[in-house]
């Protein structure tokens, strides 16, 4: 079952860009694509724990800052010829409203 | 309905529904991949004649580009997956095996999904009913065809050439029927002294044989090699214990069932149970001329590698394109990745012919050659020859660029030479020295180990990610990797820095052979696009696109988006073309946040201090901004301020509040920006200096700063010849003299230190911040994005710059003009703007409490 958050406007989240939610285990980066999809993926690089969040995104992958891994936000998997992985979260958009699901 | 029901119970109609139900069973048993199959899905079919390097590398593009466009096919006449033909002479020698040289095995087809024809040569080519028809019957439809048939030895037609023993230099088949041969027989000989027949002389004497070698010609290597460096190679092979009969001309080839041996012209005679000719190889267009496609030499394509049926593409040795015909595998690569755009649609890879370079795969033999080697009365010829020590390089130069290279003995500069030679690089910067090589020029851009081939397996290639040249050969070998890219993203070498790029490629080339000198003519800026940086920023200027949009819609970017590589740069090149354009989702972390973002995620800030300078109230603001917000740790920079670490990038903007009310603006020490003025004291109180170094210093800083830049930019202003500023390591230095300033550009205290290049001298301050203002904008104007003035200034030449500041004053005003426009926005200092709340979103985390 799904325990869905409230999270934010869309509006607050920059085409292409991400914003990051605090909880009191996990922070999560929140990203807005081109076409409003959003996507939502612990803030954390599999490779060596870099922001995911200050990441460059494109398509549905987001480039870590430190190291230049590219991870999929669809799959939380490090893309090319690097290994590793890092969870990914459901989200859903209605009315404008973010939201976001912890549980898996 | 009654005749039906009756017809149940005649015996011949049940024998006949048998039979036809049989053959029905069968039939689709055997297209159960192929026919029945591929009509059910709604991909188009793809059928690949030749499995050979030429076509799978053109698959493997496609697969790259579109890997659920096609239903693919591949026919191979060989009993093989795809091999490195290259690589045969190797195992030849026994240097290698088959397996080893083997690109795609049979798995390799399956995970794929492509269905293998191992084994089945086509026979025809019905264009009407667009269908492939191999010799054992298999039928099969195509949308897309694609011809890759080769090419074949070019077989003497001498009397007898149907004997036992005589074979080209082409496949498998050969090496195992040379293999066999040597197994029982003594002596082979090789017709022919060019680059197959020496690697099938040196092969076979490997193998135990005794070789000679016949040649018409009275040098080996003709179409390579000048007449020195051809004696240097005769006489080192046959040192190796190779025999040669030069200007011999084969008249007939003598024996009964098998060779016994040649009756030359001249009437003389040699024994022989092997004879390899390796006289050439012509382009195997058979298939296709059949099949009625317009054929000379080889399969007539466009440069879009079509051939006259636009369903129907061809690439490899087969294929004669604008009147050439290519047999080494560069061209065969570039060729293939045009075909893939084409087959996957994208519609705009254009192969405008390939100048190509050789190496010969003998152990223990380094030649190398390119170009026009021959040269003619307009050329000049650069010449090195050692001939103790075996050494022999050959440059030839039309109007300073390189337009031919022959080289023996060292050959690790081939590439470089190589390079130059395709980019049209002006060599008359460091003519003097360019035949020592590369090792001796003060490169930017790499370490001075350029001799890969001597390094040791555990000597580290790339610094950033400790990577050793043992690791990237391995990787190299093991992985079958071909390009650069490759190489980066399995090994990560010098996918950090770069700087030690030129390594990888050398160890590329020197793991590859010759035939992989691939660096490719044309680099595209990155896998997004085949657009070269130049090529990105023309178009934007030409276009006048606006945005980014519109720059990657207008010419066909792969992916909507772009990737981390490409938006940078091409934000970089929209800002420099539209000073008040900027779009903080395609900038660097750095740049967005202003501060530079730390290992543990961290921010650091430096406040501007101009020219270095400071006053105690400036000093008392820092203290207590790092007080307020507890700062760990703080340090003097190398380019003369503070820099405070350890910032949580929630506290960034109300720090920059406070900074911002004392006066401060931001540093910029986290972009590619102008950075800092380094200054010395200068004669306000040295003794030695002999101008008003800081003040100078203060007033570049001030007219300099915010400026986004290609790459960081640092400047200094030293107030005597003593250089106390090191001005002469900076992308921009001036060192004050008696009788007024010298400046000085393209230093780099970076990767690769290296020494300013003296631009000019002036005489007052005003020309000083005319020039910097003038030099700063042709760099930012001209450079690649990430390029820092010491590799542009090698990569365009001194002159370049000389003519654009120097020599045209009213160019350089106009460059000092655009200079002043482009800061206008440059200068609203973006701490402030941000402690007032701008982009205020990437600052604010969102706190949510969740209920366990």
């Amino acid at each position: 079952m799904s325990n869905w958050l409230e999270i934010t406007s869309l509006d607050s989240i920059p085409v292409l860009g991400s914003r990051v939610v605090e909880t009191d285990t996990v922070n999560v980066a929140i990203f807005r694509g081109k076409d409003d999809n959003v996507f939502a993926i612990k803030d954390e690089c599999p490779h060596k724990q870099g922001p995911l969040s200050q990441g460059i995104m494109h398509g549905d992958s987001v480039t870590c800052p430190l190291h230049n891994w590219k991870i999929s936000l669809t799959s939380g998997e490090a893309l090319g010829a690097d290994e590793g992985c890092t969870n990914i979260y459901d989200t859903k958009v209605e009315d404008g409203k973010v939201f976001l699901s912890l549980k898996k | 309905m009654y005749k039906y029901h009756s017809s149940y119970f005649f015996p011949l109609f049940w024998l006949r529904f048998y039979s036809l139900a049989r053959y029905l069973l069968l039939h689709f048993q055997q297209h159960l991949n192929g026919v029945l199959l591929v009509s059910q899905s709604d991909k188009q079919n793809l059928i690949l004649v030749g499995n050979g390097m030429a076509g799978m590398r053109t698959v493997e593009e496609l697969l790259k580009l579109e890997p659920e466009k096609y239903n693919i096919t591949v026919f191979g006449d060989e009993p093989y997956g795809n091999y490195n033909r290259i690589m045969l002479s190797p195992v030849l020698a026994n240097e290698k095996t088959l397996e080893e040289v083997m690109l795609n095995d049979d798995n390799w087809y399956q995970e794929n999904n492509i269905r293998f024809e191992k084994g089945k040569r086509v026979s025809e080519v019905d264009r009407v009913a667009k269908k492939v028809i191999a010799e054992d019957g298999t039928e099969l439809p195509y949308d897309k065809l694609l011809i890759a048939t080769g090419s074949t030895s070019f077989m003497l037609p001498l009397p007898g050439a149907d004997k036992y023993g005589v074979v080209g230099f082409r496949d498998v088949k050969d090496v195992d029927t040379m293999v066999e041969a040597a197994e029982h027989y003594k002596k082979a000989v090789v017709i022919g002294g060019g680059l197959l027949g020496l690697e099938a002389a040196n092969g076979l004497m490997k193998q135990g044989m005794d070789v000679t070698v016949v040649h018409i010609m009275d040098t080996l290597m003709e179409r390579q090699l000048d007449e020195p460096a051809a004696k240097m190679l005769q006489a080192s092979l046959e040192e190796k214990g190779m025999k040669f009969l030069m200007s011999h001309s084969t008249e007939e080839i003598l024996g009964d069932e098998r060779i016994t041996g040649l009756k030359f012209k001249d009437g003389s005679e040699i024994e022989a149970d092997l004879l390899v000719m390796a006289v050439g190889i012509k382009p195997n267009f058979v298939l296709a001329q059949a099949a009625g496609l317009h054929c000379e030499r080889g399969i007539v394509v466009s440069d879009t590698m079509q051939t006259f049926d636009p369903n129907i593409y061809s690439v490899g040795e087969c294929v004669q394109h604008r009147g050439g015909t290519y047999g080494l595998v560069a061209p065969l690569f570039e060729q293939a990745k045009v075909a893939a755009n084409h087959l996957a649609e994208l519609g705009y890879g254009r192969y405008e012919g390939t100048v190509t370079s050789t190496m010969l795969k003998v152990t223990g033999i380094d030649l190398f050659s390119a170009g026009d080697f021959h040269g003619d009365e307009d050329t000049d010829e650069l010449l090195f020859h050692d001939v103790a020590n075996g050494s022999y390089k050959k440059l030839v130069i039309r109007d300073n660029v390189i337009i031919g290279a022959c080289l023996y003995g060292d050959t690790i500069d081939g590439t470089w030479y190589f390079q130059m030679m395709k980019d049209g690089t002006n060599i008359s910067d460091f003519r003097n020295t360019i035949l020592f090589g590369q090792a001796h020029l003060g490169d930017a851009g790499h370490g001075d180990e350029t001799r890969v081939a001597s390094m040791a397996d555990n000597a580290e290639i790339c610094g950033c990610n400790g990577i050793c040249k043992g690791e990237i050969v391995s990787a190299i070998t093991e992985k079958k990797l071909f390009t650069l890219d490759d190489v980066r993203s399995h090994t990560k070498a010098s996918a950090s820095c770069g700087s030690c790029t030129g390594l990888v490629e050398s160890l590329l080339a020197h793991t590859l052979g010759g035939d992989y000198s691939e660096a490719p003519s044309k680099k595209p800026m990155c896998g997004c696009t085949e657009l070269t940086h130049d090529e990105v920023r023309q178009a934007i200027r030409k276009h006048g696109l606006k945005n980014h949009e519109e720059t990657r819609k207008t010419l066909a970017w792969k992916n909507d988006d772009g990737c981390a590589v490409c938006r940078q740069a091409t934000n970089y090149y929209l800002l420099c073309e539209y000073p008040d354009y900027n779009d903080p989702e395609s900038r660097f972390i750095n740049e967005r946040a202003h501060g530079n973002i730390q290992k543990d995620g961290s921010y650091s800030v430096v406040p501007r201090m101009f020219g270095g300078m400071c006053t105690p109230k400036d000093l008392r603001a820092i203290a207590d901004v790092a007080d307020k917000f507890n700062v760990p740790e703080m340090k003097v920079t190398g380019g003369q301020r503070i820099d405070m670490f350890g910032i949580q990038k929630e506290d960034l903007p109300s720090m920059w509040k406070d900074l911002s009310e004392a006066g401060f603006v931001s540093g910029h020490a986290y972009g590619k920006a102008m950075r800092t003025c380094k200054t010395c004291i200068g004669d306000s109180w040295c003794r030695m200096g002999t101008q008003d170094s800081t003040g100078l210093g203060v007033k570049l800083e001030e007219l300099t700063w915010g400026s986004w830049m290609p790459h960081k930019y640092k400047l200094a202003v030293s107030g005597c010849p003593r250089n106390c500023a090191e001005a002469t390591i900076k992308d921009f230095g001036v060192v004050c003299v008696d009788s007024g300033y010298e400046l000085h550009v393209g230093g780099n205290g970076g990767i690769k230190v290296r020494v300013t290049d003296y631009l000019t001298k002036v005489e007052t301050e005003e020309e000083v911040l005319e020039y910097a203002g003038a030099f700063a904008q042709f760099y930012r104007e001209d450079a690649h994005y990430l390029e820092r003035t010491a590799p542009w200034i090698e990569r365009v030449g001194l002159d370049k710059i000389k003519q654009a500041i120097l020599e045209d004053e009213s160019n350089r005003k106009e460059l000092h003009e655009r200079f002043l426009i482009s800061q206008k926005p440059a200068q609203i200092d973006p701490w402030k703007q941000h402690a007032e709340g701008v982009d205020e979103h990437q600052f604010k985390n969102i706190k949510i409490k969740v209920e366990a």
